[in-house]
């Protein structure tokens, strides 16, 4: 068969790919080989605008037991346990049939977690969609959240946290990134990596069907209005039998015959088998007609490029085989051994006792294409809001709004359809600051958090990465953590656009910068680039998942406000910075100005000095400010307990607005005893620390002295009725 | 007391209430799905979580699996037997309690903590609770639709067959305080001997200070009574 052009674009390679192709193989390219690079040259699994970039962030510390480049990241958190964790992108299949494109991300990451020897032990997850006026946005809202619940329902592991987010900018493109967590013994991970010749390749788990073919190609493509089409590319979960998958794998591996074991995601066993052959310096031979198929007369290009959820392939030490078939066996999968490593360095398939592939391991993997793309700096906006004048807008009108606006009203609505506590170890689930996750049985427990803020980094990438990063850590220390490291998952547009690329270059910059000031290491992550339709590009979108650790189960504390009469306090400077603010966004639809700066000394040390607060009992709650300024988090903290709380004026504030709703970055309430107020005062005096008395906590009443005064149970209805109204089946 | 909970491929509350029940001084056991004969027991246990996936009726396939008939016998010679969530669904798939479990009236999974009022406290489930006592439970569940015909209802109030209702923190039962559409606010139910308990609501959750309440305790210390 010719290679065309047209069969060149349909793969998704450029080219000058193909010509590269050529002189890696010496000949021509089959069709089924032509599909092998297609699969492991995309950008989805192979990086290749990214890479470069990446390379720059900090992936280690003495936290970090596997940095990027497995199947997730793993950290060390004493006593022989580890926290396994990554986030990773669904987000074009989502949008093609929304209930299986976030099932199957949920399930694809778990499997990334379980692959290492890890029990799942917590779901996350970051949606991002288009205007709630958008005619398709409801019908995704419903998708994406039923199909998030009704896989991890029935695996039984709790979704504990997530963020909703609504803007334009997602209409034709929303986002889906899903997070995983799991706990594994630290002498007991397993990797990727392949070791020794003539071991036999197993391939575990459900039947290989037609679903899928060609999906990381088509994520790794800009959408167009054809972009329904695209529906055959989606695969179809089925989490019935991950259950299975992931118990008979936990059992597999507390006996030691496993050599290493990688799930088949993106690229289904094309990807699995070279990557590891590739990390082991080893060669693979498969033989075809061994692959369990769903469906008959499959050929080799479909059993390639298949992306069926729920397989798994294991490179096993060969004496332990009927042991570990007796596993599967007892679970009703598929256990068939269909190949073995080899020391050619070569990817062999045999099909009908005929070789239909042979390609060198390293043209797939290493020879990879990397591109160094043009980039342009972005222009960042300036701050200029002082056309709008800010006296005409009522203090207690714009709380109310902001309170009920899309972005900010309760998730319950969606948190309601997750099975938040099944295993029983949440110890705070979605509406804090961050999820309490405790490692079972254990005297120990972790916080989990996962952030963003696309309008940040679309005025000015560099610093929307920095802040991001101090975010998710302010979220971790406002529950009494320490923060121990992150995952990302990197959402854009058109790497090809140097305007886009630009973007990526200076949001990795200011992750770095931050990470590497508050040892915060990256330690797996995945990109998700070609978010545009019909040339469209999203904003930058980084979400961040970040884990920290309590070793103390009395230290973990809420946002709740507990007892009338004690004062809050806010820590860090306030200096009115509007610029990209949720008060400017609901009040004035204006999408102006640059975001707060970042001043990561006094990030360090405020979350520090609160950290200390805490583990000197000194506080009894806290909430950090984030998007919409100390009033909204007053609010917050307000409807979490039901109390009231008396706001006083600030001393040196004119503009009431300017004030309450700012988003100057570093900034945490914290509720204290009046009798230790004294105390509280010295250790923040002693560590140069700004802070001022801003409440203080009373019965039923949210007031503003001599401005408004509102009851909370009123706050608490306006934050309730968004998503109640706007599923309301008519 | 000797317990045993049944395991289902899909079953995902039974490590929950393995916890629970060995937190509560039973002496536990797990049975696979596949095994034809039970271990002596006080106490059967059917968990929470998605038998065989659930794709076909919920429950469907594990009351005609292998195990069920032996626990079927046992229910049949008084043993005790508690089903949770898919574990009630599975018992009326059985015919061991009457009535069937339907969709949420709003068509979507349900997980948050709802309150339930004990209507029936001289049962060897529910003894240590006050009568029409308030508790707030977790429940979980997409299928928790409580439905039976007016004769069965009717014997169910006749006989004091109803364990809990739905209701509100004040303990009003009405429509409000019914998070799932269950005929008369049903959340739980005995057969006509009171040997068997099915309900919706999960009291494995609730067991443990640091993750909820433990209004669930003094269903497992009646059990041990």
């Amino acid at each position: 068969m010719e290679i065309t052009d047209k069969i060149l674009e349909k793969h998704g390679l450029k080219k000058e790919e193909y010509k590269d192709i050529q002189k890696l193989l010496k000949r021509e390219p089959n069709l089924l080989e032509l599909g092998i690079f297609s699969a492991m040259w995309n950008e989805h699994c192979s990086y290749k605008s990214s890479r470069l970039h990446l390379k720059k962030l900090p992936t280690t510390g003495k936290q970090v037991i596997q940095g990027p480049g497995e199947n997730a990241g793993v950290i060390d958190i004493g006593d022989n346990d580890a926290i396994v964790f990554k986030i990773e992108s669904h987000n074009h299949p989502s949008y093609i049939e929304p209930y299986q494109g976030a099932a199957t991300g949920v399930g694809g990451i778990l499997r990334d977690v379980f692959t290492m020897g890890a029990r799942p032990i917590a779901l996350l997850n970051s949606i991002h969609f288009g205007s709630p006026s958008h005619p398709k946005t409801k019908s995704l809202l419903n998708g994406v959240v039923s199909g998030i619940g009704g896989y991890g329902n029935c695996i039984g592991i709790p979704t504990v946290a997530g963020e909703t987010k609504f803007n334009d900018t997602y209409n034709e493109n929303i986002l889906v990134n899903a997070m995983a967590v799991g706990h594994a013994s630290k002498d007991k991970i397993f990797y990727s990596k392949a070791k020794g010749v003539n071991k036999s390749v197993v391939y575990v788990g459900s039947k290989t069907g037609r679903d899928g073919i060609h999906g990381a190609s088509m994520a790794s493509a800009e959408f167009d209005e054809n972009s329904e089409e695209k529906k055959p590319t989606v695969q179809v979960g089925d989490p019935f039998t991950e259950k299975l998958l992931l118990e008979a794998c936990l059992e597999l591996m507390k006996e030691n015959s496993i050599i290493s074991i990688q799930d088949m995601g993106a690229a289904g066993l094309t990807s699995s088998s070279i990557e590891m052959a590739s990390k082991g310096k080893l060669g693979i031979e498969l033989d075809l007609n061994k692959v369990p198929c769903r469906e008959n007369n499959m050929s080799p290009y479909e059993m390639m490029l298949s992306e069926s959820q729920e397989r798994m392939l294991i490179i096993l030490d060969e004496k332990k085989e009927k042991k570990a078939k007796k596993i599967f066996d007892k679970w009703d999968l598929d256990f068939v051994v269909i190949g073995k490593t080899t020391d050619t360095n070569r990817l062999v398939l045999n099909f009908d006792n005929k070789i239909v592939a042979d390609i060198p391991i390293r043209a797939l993997a290493d020879e990879a294409p990397q591109y160094d793309r043009k980039w342009n700096k972005p222009k960042i906006k300036k701050n200029n809001l002082k056309k709008y004048d800010l006296k005409k807008i009522k203090i207690e009108d714009a709380l109310i709004k902001i309170l009920s606006s899309p972005d900010h009203s309760n998730k319950s609505w969606i948190t309601d359809q997750y099975d938040q506590v099944v295993m029983c170890d949440t110890i705070q689930k979605s509406g804090g600051d961050a999820a309490v996750v405790r490692i079972h049985n254990k005297n120990k427990a972790i916080s989990i958090s996962v952030d963003s803020s696309a309008n940040y980094c679309s005025s000015d990438p560099k610093s929307g990465g920095k802040q991001i990063v101090c975010e998710n850590w302010r979220n971790l220390i406002s529950v009494g953590s320490k923060p121990l490291a992150i995952t990302n998952c990197l959402n854009f547009g058109n790497p090809e656009k140097p305007d886009v690329m630009g973007e990526f270059v200076e949001c990795i910059n200011g992750m770095k910068e931050a990470c590497e000031f508050l040892n915060f290491p990256v330690v797996s992550g995945n990109v998700s680039f070609y978010n545009e339709t019909n040339s469209k590009s999203i904003f930058p979108t980084p979400v961040i998942g970040g884990i920290g650790l309590f070793d103390n189960l009395n230290k973990i504390i809420n946002m709740k406000t507990k007892k009338v009469g004690n004062l809050i306090i806010i820590v860090g400077k306030t200096l009115g910075h509007l610029g990209q603010s949720s008060f400017m966004r609901e009040i004035y639809s204006a999408n102006e100005g640059a975001p707060p700066e970042i001043n990561l000394t006094n990030e360090k040390n405020n979350g520090h000095s609160i950290l200390n607060l805490i583990n000197l009992n000194l506080i009894s709650s806290c909430h950090d400010v984030s998007s919409g300024g100390i009033l909204i988090s007053l609010a917050e903290m307000s409807m979490a307990s039901m109390l009231g709380l008396k706001i006083l004026k600030p001393k040196k504030f004119t503009d009431l607005n300017e004030y309450f709703f700012a988003e100057d970055q570093g900034r945490y309430l914290i509720e204290i005893e009046v009798d230790n107020l004294k105390k509280v005062e010295s250790i923040l005096k002693k560590s140069n620390i700004f802070y001022e008395v801003v409440a203080e906590v009373q019965n039923d009443i949210f007031e503003l002295s001599k401005t408004f005064s509102i009851k909370t149970q009123e706050l608490y209805k306006n934050n309730n009725q968004w998503f109640k109204k706007f599923n309301a089946i008519n | 007391m000797k317990s045993s909970v049944i395991v289902f491929p899909g079953s995902n509350c039974d490590r929950d209430i393995a916890v629970a029940l060995e937190k509560m001084q039973f002496k536990n056991q797990m049975v696979w799905h596949k095994e034809t004969v039970l271990p002596k027991s006080d106490l059967i246990v059917i968990p929470g979580g998605f038998s065989y996936g659930d794709y076909l009726r919920s429950g469907a396939i594990a009351g005609k699996s292998l195990i069920i008939d032996e626990v079927i016998k046992a229910a049949n010679s008084g043993c005790l037997i508690l089903g949770i969530c898919n574990g009630f669904q599975i018992l009326t798939e059985t015919g061991l309690l009457k009535g069937t479990l339907l969709r949420n009236k709003n068509l979507k999974f349900i997980n948050k903590d709802v309150y339930l009022k004990v209507m029936n406290n001289k049962t060897k489930f529910t003894s240590k609770y006050k009568i029409n006592q308030i508790l707030k439970i977790n429940i979980a569940h997409n299928e928790g639709n409580y439905f039976t015909d007016q004769r069965h209802l009717a014997e169910l109030k006749d006989n004091n067959l109803i364990a809990f209702k739905y209701c509100n923190q004040k303990g009003d039962i009405n429509e409000k305080s019914n998070p799932n559409g269950a005929i008369e606010n049903i959340a739980g139910i005995f057969n006509s001997k009171k040997n068997i308990l099915g309900m919706m609501p999960h009291p494995e959750r609730m067991i443990d200070k640091l993750i909820s309440n433990t209004d669930g305790v003094n269903l497992f210390s009646s059990l041990q009574n």
